[in-house]
This record gives structure tokens, C-alpha cells and sequence, in this order.
């Protein structure tokens, strides 16, 4: 019946589902104002799958086009464009995931991070009585070193995060090049860069936020997402800190209290158990309907896997100087393990898939409209 | 006994409910839907066509009250009271800082909606949004707000509200604002109003664009009180949308907006008015009533493969065929007659320079009807048909009213009974419409509506507060 036909055949139910939802916001658009995924709409009268792939992952699932549709369930026409968009977007990071066999790990993701938390945990016990015999012992003054040598810690876990830049690296790759952007401008990366580090879209267009448990708006989870992500780059940058200090003025851990290396992961680690606590308490709250609950398992796994590592790593500082170290130490490291090696099968991937959404919506943006709807 | 009762739940009814609030009143709301549906027509609303005399944050260039209301005459035809025209002409220039105090956000034009960037302010995510909005603000002020409860009687006293009942559930107040929409969701009255045409109902065909809850029910109450009345029952705002269309709250995304771009045939394959006459937001409105006038109140706008990407796009796909012949089997239209009715249009076509953003060169010659502006052949397949049928968005058929919204029994004001919204926006709209028009009358009206219901139930204490909204709404 209808000429679509044949393109919706090639979708999947969640694509289709997307497409469908699409066609009747086009020919609405009420929503233009709220955030970037219907201005790239209009653009398009068709939605093919990278067209509907590249939407759902400029969708940052705030909630406001929910709340104001006028054709929301009971309504026939049932839309709800953040549930169908994070039914793709699970779909997207499956389909993208590097190498194509781990891309089930997005879908049992419960499973996935519990394995490697267990994982993790037990290999770096292991490797802890390994190397020092026991795993409890005299007071070591915070020589983490006398534990697990640096260069051990260095190259297991430079390793695994290679593994990780490596396969979401050739993800998302292979993601831009099905959506087909247009050639990348600095004016267009300079904006989408602003616009990931900023959450411009956690404001709802006005600036008022996003929705949570109802159709009031709140600037929390834009906050605490700040808080997560910067604190998360804080602790990486004491990290990286750390690491010059090491190999390059040859000062070795442990570091003062006051120094760059610790201000900076304390910072960062208080970051990163207040923004995830936060989350984890909105995503508690938020409107099952406006979303796909099936992935909670997912979100809160990811959440609960950030606060575990800032919790014991906060932990580990705190009681660096007795005999319960190694411990603290294999633990926080187990975790930080299990984060790593699960970076490009759970959650994260939202980030770095968003990220190259937003990049091609500023560069499509500033192409011609080869529509011309504007003329009424 | 609460001090104000409010009898609806959509715009008009909330303006009136937060403005009374916001003078200290205690008030109720009494919305006949669920909540779900809470809000008639206006969550299918997206603009108010508001005043300015210069820029304004999303309204560009300036729209002044003369122009307003030379809009406003020349749609109605001259049906209109001036004197609540202009009350709420004027008070589209001032509402919007208060809108925005209660939630509402303003966003620039949508795209595809150029010709009203400078006389309408969009609602950010459109009228659900502000219905949201303006719930949200009146709980947290402390409005109480029933759902499931529709009004089927008041008790009046010589005019002098006493109480409403929904069933056998009693409400008394001190004063009381009907809101509560207009007949448009009554079949049965609207069969009764437009009646039969070779023995069959031409309501029967109608699809009603918004909510499913405005039954009428206290307009014929108040009718046969004795209430003065404004308009007449076949006036309505009336659209030509998808035949698709679900009977109820198809809102906005049913319109079909290619009438323009080409021709639009009845049943029997002819042509029967000039699709070119003006712009499509000037004209949208007009053909619901044309589409009602037709046999079996239905009709195909047909265009050919150039038009494709010029207009919003239907939000069901058109009957495609490849040759006229086709498209009239598959539309289901004699394929004889339609192929005489284009080519009879095609040869008519004066060759013109087309262009849809300005009243082009591209028009008939010796065709009757004519089509006067952007008139090109249709003879560029694939081909497409839109079957449409008349789309109600609201009816006009309401209560006589003056400056203070006060209802009127035989030329007498009401002490304490009062309306806004669809149920008196037959005063200020008689017949016609335009884009936003009716969020204006409703917000003025709901906001005067409150502030006179406070007068009278607070008395003399709210005298200050009553000229202060009387301010608010004249200046």
C-alpha cells in the first residue's frame, strides 16, 4: 500500500517503530524548539535505517517531547520518541560494537558487568597475593608499588584501555561513515564539542532541563551528569599526572596529600560518587514510560560501577597507610579493571555515539535544505 | 464552599483559574476528561497571534491593532464584536510576560511557518506543553483540579449561579467561569445542525480534529435557561484533513497543506474551487467548509511529482500512480472524467515564472473555477491524491458576553456567572478563523473571566486587585 514499504522492510521493528514515530512528527513538529533531533527531521522525508540510527543517537532522552505530545499514548497514534529512540540506540550500539560477536554484551548488560566485576576483582586479588604473599601485612605507608609494581599496573591496564579506544574507536568509525555526514568543519566541531562538554541538550531548548518523574522540568540530571563526566576526567587526569610525574621528573607514588596527583583525584573522586549517586536516584525516579526500562539494568549497572570505583578509591586514600591496603588496592583496581574492559559494552558507548551524533548534525545544519517547506 | 468554581480545563479555563488564585480566591476546576486528556483543544494548539507594535524576543517586525483587526474583520466577514475584539487584540500585546511567569515557553517560528513568524508566538513544544504548564503552576499555587467530571446542570437563581452538578456530586461557589468548550465532540447536534443531503447525515462525514470531551452539554444547558446566545451552529473552524484522519484529536499533523501546489477534485472528478486564491495559512481554514459543501463531503488534492518537498509533509502517504488514468482508479474516481478535468486545467495553465513564496504569474486562463496563482500542469508522474474531508476544530455557537465576560439572561448580566473560551468566542469570532486567534480570545477572556469571578466572590477587598487585572488585560 504504502511507496515506504519497501524501505520500512529493511528496518528492524525498534528502526521501523522510529520511522513510523517520524513520519507524524514531520508533519507536526511542535517539538522543533526542544533539542536537535526534529530540526534534523524536517530535513528528511524519508528515514531510512542510518537515518533513524544518527536520530535516535542525537536523542538525549530528556523527556520534554514525551510530555508534550499531544499524540502520546492513549492516543492511537502512540508516540513516544524517547522509548522508541533508546530502543535503536541499544540496537546501534549492538550493531556498531567491535569485534560484531561482543555486540550481545549490550544486551545482557547486567550479566556482562557482573562477570567482569567478578573478573576483575579476582584477578587483581589474585595478582595481589601473588606478588606480596598475603594480602594482609604490616602497615606498607601507601607504597602502592610494594604491591603490584608499577609497570605491571601500567601495562595491564594500558592495555585493556587501548582495547577499549581501540574497539569503540573502529565502532563509532564505521557509525559515521553509515550516516554519511558531510566533511568536517572546524566551526562545526567547535560547536558540537561545546555542545557534548555543556549537555546543551539536558536543557530542554529553554533551559529549563529536562524531565525526570513528570512533566516539570529540572536542571539534575544535566548537573549530575557535570559532575560524573568531569570528575571522571578529573580522576583520568590525575591519572595522566601521575603517570608524567613518574616516568618523566621520576617522582614515585605515594604523593602528598596536597599534591596535583591527589587534589585532583580527590576532586574528581567526590565528583564522581555525588554525580552518579545523583543519577542513579533520578534514574530510580524517572517516568518508566518515557524511555526503555529494559535498559535500566545497563544504566544502573554503569552507575553502580563508577560510584564502586570512586567509593573504593576514595577508600584506598583514606586508609593508604595501613595494613588493609593491599586489599583496598586490589579491590579499587579490580573495579577500575572491570570499568575498563566494559568501557565499549555498556553504557559508556552512549557518549562517544552521541558525541558523533551531535558532530553531524553541526556540520548538516550548516548544509543547504534541499526541502523547500520553509516557502509557507 | 470554595469562592471561585471553574467549570473546565483547557486554556481558558486555566488563565481564569490562576488569575482568581493569584488574587486569593480559593478555586476549583472541574475537567470533564481524565487526566490524560485534561485540556480540550488546546493541546493541539501551537501559537497566540499576538500585538506588537515593535519586535518582541520571538516576534519579528511589529503587527499592529489596526492590522490585527483588520485580519480579524476580513475573515469574519464583518461578524465580529469590536469592542471584545480589540479587549482582546490588546491584550495579546501584554499576556505573554505572565504566560511565561506560569511556565509557558516561547520558541521562534517552526519551520514551514514563515508567514506567521511575525503575527504568532509559538508555544516551546506547543499547546500540551502549556496546558502542562499551566497545571503545574496551578496545583503548586494550590487550584484544586478534579478530572472525570463533567458538569450536566448549574443551579441558577434568576441568573445568580448558586451550584454545578456533575451526576449527583454538588458544587457551590461564590462565583463560577464556564470554560468548558464548545459542541464540536456531539455528533448528534452536529448532525442536527448541518442535517440531511440526499438522505444522509453530511456530519456523518465530518472528523472532529481535536478533543472528544466537548459534548456541548452546558451551552444547551445554558440555552434553555434562557442565556442570550452568539453565533449559530454551523459556524466552526473548519479544516479539510486527511480522510484518514482518527475521528477525534487528529490535531495538527492530519492537514493536508498541497492544495495550493495543485488541483483538488470532488466524487465526480471535477474541479470546484480556485486552489490558488491565497496563501495556504490564509486559506486553510476556509476549505473544511468547501470539503462540507461537496458530495459526500469529500475531496482529492492531487499533485504530480513536483511538488514533492515543497510542502509539510502528510503524515499518511498519498495514492501514487505513474498516469493520471491510475491514480483516478486507485483514488476511486471516474478515470475518464478526471483525466478531462486536468487536462482541461493543464491546457488552462499560462506560462508563468512559479514561485510559492510570493502571489506568482502561474494562472489559468478561460478555466472556471480559475486557479490564480501557482497553477502549473500536472503532468510529471509518479502522481499523488490526497483524499480529505472536513476536519472541525471547534464550533462558534456560544454565549453572549460583554467587556466583564458576564453571561447574559434576556440582555441581563449574570452577578456571578461568567465564560471565556470556546463557549463565548462566537462574540469576538462569527465566522472564519486565523491562525492563533483563538489562544488570544481565550487567554484575554479566561484572564478577564477569573478577575471578575474574584470581584465578585472576594467583594470589595478584591477591588484593588480587580483593577489591577483589569490593567493587566486593558493596557
Amino acid at each position: 500500500m504504502s511507496p515506504r514499504e519497501p524501505i520500512m522492510m529493511l528496518l528492524s521493528p525498534a528502526e521501523g517503530e522510529v520511522a513510523r514515530q517520524m513520519e507524524i512528527c514531520n508533519a507536526c513538529r511542535y517539538c522543533e524548539g526542544f533539542c536537535a533531533v526534529f530540526p534534523a527531521m524536517t530535513r528528511r522525508l524519508d528515514f531510512v535505517k542510518a537515518d533513524v540510527n544518527y536520530l535516535a543517537n542525537l536523542c538525549h532522552n530528556c523527556g520534554a517531547c514525551y510530555h508534550a505530545c499531544q499524540y502520546a499514548p492513549p492516543h492511537e497514534f502512540a508516540v513516544n520518541v524517547p522509548k522508541a529512540m533508546a530502543m535503536v540506540r541499544r540496537e546501534t550500539y549492538v550493531e556498531y560494537a567491535w569485534p560484531a560477536a561482543f555486540g550481545g554484551l549490550y544486551k545482557r548488560n547486567g550479566t556482562t558487568l557482573a562477570v567482569a566485576l567478578a573478573a576483575g576483582l579476582a584477578l587483581l586479588l589474585l595478582l595481589a597475593v601473588l606478588t606480596t604473599g598475603s594480602l594482609v601485612r604490616e602497615p606498607l605507608a601507601g607504597n602502592f608499588y610494594a604491591v603490584f609494581p608499577h609497570n605491571l599496573m601500567a601495562s595491564m591496564f594500558g592495555a585493556v584501555f587501548a582495547f577499549a579506544v581501540v574497539a569503540l574507536g573502529i565502532g563509532v568509525t564505521r557509525f559515521w561513515r553509515d550516516v554519511s555526514p558531510g566533511e568536517i568543519t572546524a566551526v562545526a566541531t567547535a560547536e558540537a564539542t561545546k555542545n557534548v562538554l555543556a549537555l546543551r541538550y539536558l536543557g530542554g531548548g529553554h533551559g529549563d532541563g529536562c524531565n525526570e518523574a513528570d512533566d516539570a522540568f529540572t536542571l539534575a540530571r544535566r548537573r549530575f551528569h557535570h559532575l560524573t563526566f568531569y570528575g571522571f576526567m578529573l580522576c583520568f587526569a590525575s591519572t595522566c599526572v601521575a603517570t608524567l610525574y613518574h616516568y618523566l621528573l621520576g617522582l614515585h607514588a605515594p604523593y602528598a596529600l596536597t599534591s596535583l596527583p591527589v587534589v585532583l583525584g580527590t576532586f574528581g573522586g567526590i565528583g564522581l560518587i555525588v554525580g552518579p549517586a545523583g543519577l542513579l536516584w533520578l534514574n530510580v525516579q524517572r517516568d518508566p514510560a518515557a524511555g526503555d526500562v529494559a535498559q535500566r539494568p545497563m544504566d544502573r549497572g554503569f552507575i553502580a560501577l563508577l560510584l564502586l570505583v570512586s567509593i573504593t578509591g576514595i577508600g584506598l586514600l583514606a586508609w593508604r597507610d595501613s595494613g588493609t591496603m593491599p586489599i583496598l588496592l586490589a579491590v579499587h583496581l579490580g573495579v577500575v579493571m572491570a570499568l575498563f574492559a566494559t568501557l565499549p559494552y555498556g553504557k559508556f558507548a552512549h557518549g562517544i555515539f552521541r558525541s558523533a551524533a551531535l558532530l553531524k548534525w553541526s556540520i548538516e545544519k550548516r548544509l543547504p535544505d534541499r526541502l523547500k517547506l520553509g516557502s509557507d | 464552599m470554595v469562592d471561585v468554581l471553574v467549570i473546565g480545563g483547557g486554556n481558558a479555563a486555566l488563565c481564569a483559574a490562576l488569575m482568581a488564585r493569584e488574587a486569593g480566591a480559593s478555586v476549583q476546576m472541574l475537567e470533564s476528561s481524565p487526566r490524560e486528556w485534561r485540556g480540550g483543544n488546546s493541546p493541539h494548539t501551537r501559537n497566540i497571534r499576538c500585538m506588537h507594535d515593535a519586535p518582541q524576543d520571538v516576534l519579528v517586525d511589529a503587527y499592529t491593532e489596526e492590522e490585527y483587526w483588520q485580519d480579524l474583520l476580513q475573515v469574519t466577514g464583518g461578524l465580529t464584536n469590536e469592542h471584545l475584539a480589540r479587549i482582546a487584540i490588546r491584550a495579546s500585546s501584554t499576556c505573554r510576560p505572565w504566560m511565561v511567569k506560569h511556565g509557558v515557553r516561547f520558541q521562534p517560528p517552526l519551520s514551514g511557518t514563515l508567514h506567521v513568524a511575525r503575527t504568532n508566538a509559538f508555544f516551546m513544544g506547543g499547546g500540551k506543553a502549556l496546558v502542562n504548564a499551566y497545571y503545574r503552576s496551578a496545583e503548586h499555587l494550590g487550584v484544586q483540579v478534579r478530572y472525570d467530571t463533567p458538569v450536566d446542570s448549574l443551579e441558577l437563581k434568576g441568573g445568580k449561579f448558586i451550584a454545578a452538578y456533575s451526576g449527583d456530586r454538588r458544587f457551590e461557589a461564590k462565583a463560577c467561569v464556564v470554560a468548558s468548550g464548545g459542541f464540536e465532540s456531539n455528533r448528534e447536534w452536529l448532525r442536527e445542525a448541518w442535517g440531511q443531503v440526499d438522505g444522509a447525515w453530511v456530519a456523518d462525514n465530518f472528523l472532529i480534529r481535536g478533543t472528544r470531551f466537548n459534548m456541548g452539554v452546558l451551552i444547551k444547558y445554558l440555552m434553555d435557561q434562557g442565556a442570550d446566545m452568539i453565533s449559530d451552529p454551523l459556524q466552526a473552524h473548519m479544516v479539510a484533513i486527511d480522510a484518514r484522519a482518527p475521528l477525534y484529536d487528529g490535531g495538527i499533523c492530519t492537514r493536508i497543506d498541497c492544495v495550493s501546489l495543485g488541483i483538488v477534485v470532488n466524487a465526480k472528478a471535477e474541479r470546484f474551487y480556485d486552489e490558488g486564491e491565497d496563501f495556504w495559512p490564509k486559506r486553510y481554514a476556509i476549505w473544511g467548509r468547501l470539503v462540507a459543501q461537496q458530495p459526500q463531503q469529500i475531496a482529492y488534492s492531487i499533485i504530480d511529482a513536483k511538488s514533492v518537498g515543497r510542502f509539510m509533509p502528510p503524515v499518511f502517504p498519498g495514492v501514487r500512480a505513474d498516469t493520471l488514468a491510475e491514480l483516478a482508479t486507485a483514488t476511486g474516481l471516474d478515470a475518464a472524467v478526471f483525466e478531462r478535468t486536468v487536462a482541461a486545467f493543464n491546457v488552462a495553465c499560462r506560462p508563468g515564472t512559479f514561485d510559492h513564496t510570493i502571489f506568482d504569474d502561474c494562472c489559468t486562463d478561460g478555466l472556471a473555477p480559475a486557479k490564480t496563482h501557482w497553477a502549473r500542469p500536472i503532468d510529471t508522474p509518479p502522481y499523488y491524491s490526497y483524499a480529505v474531508r472536513p476536519g472541525v476544530t471547534f464550533t462558534y455557537l456560544g454565549v453572549k458576553t460583554d467587556e466583564t465576560s458576564a453571561v447574559f439572561f434576556n440582555g441581563a448580566a449574570s452577578p456571578n456567572l461568567f465564560a471565556a473560551g470556546e463557549t463565548m468566542a462566537g462574540n469576538v469570532l462569527g465566522k472564519g478563523y486565523t491562525a492563533g486567534v483563538g489562544m488570544a480570545i481565550g487567554t484575554a477572556f479566561g484572564r478577564i473571566a477569573g478577575t471578575q469571578a474574584v470581584r465578585v466572590a472576594l467583594g470589595a477587598s478584591a477591588a484593588g486587585t480587580f483593577a489591577r487585572g483589569a490593567e493587566h488585560v486593558a493596557a
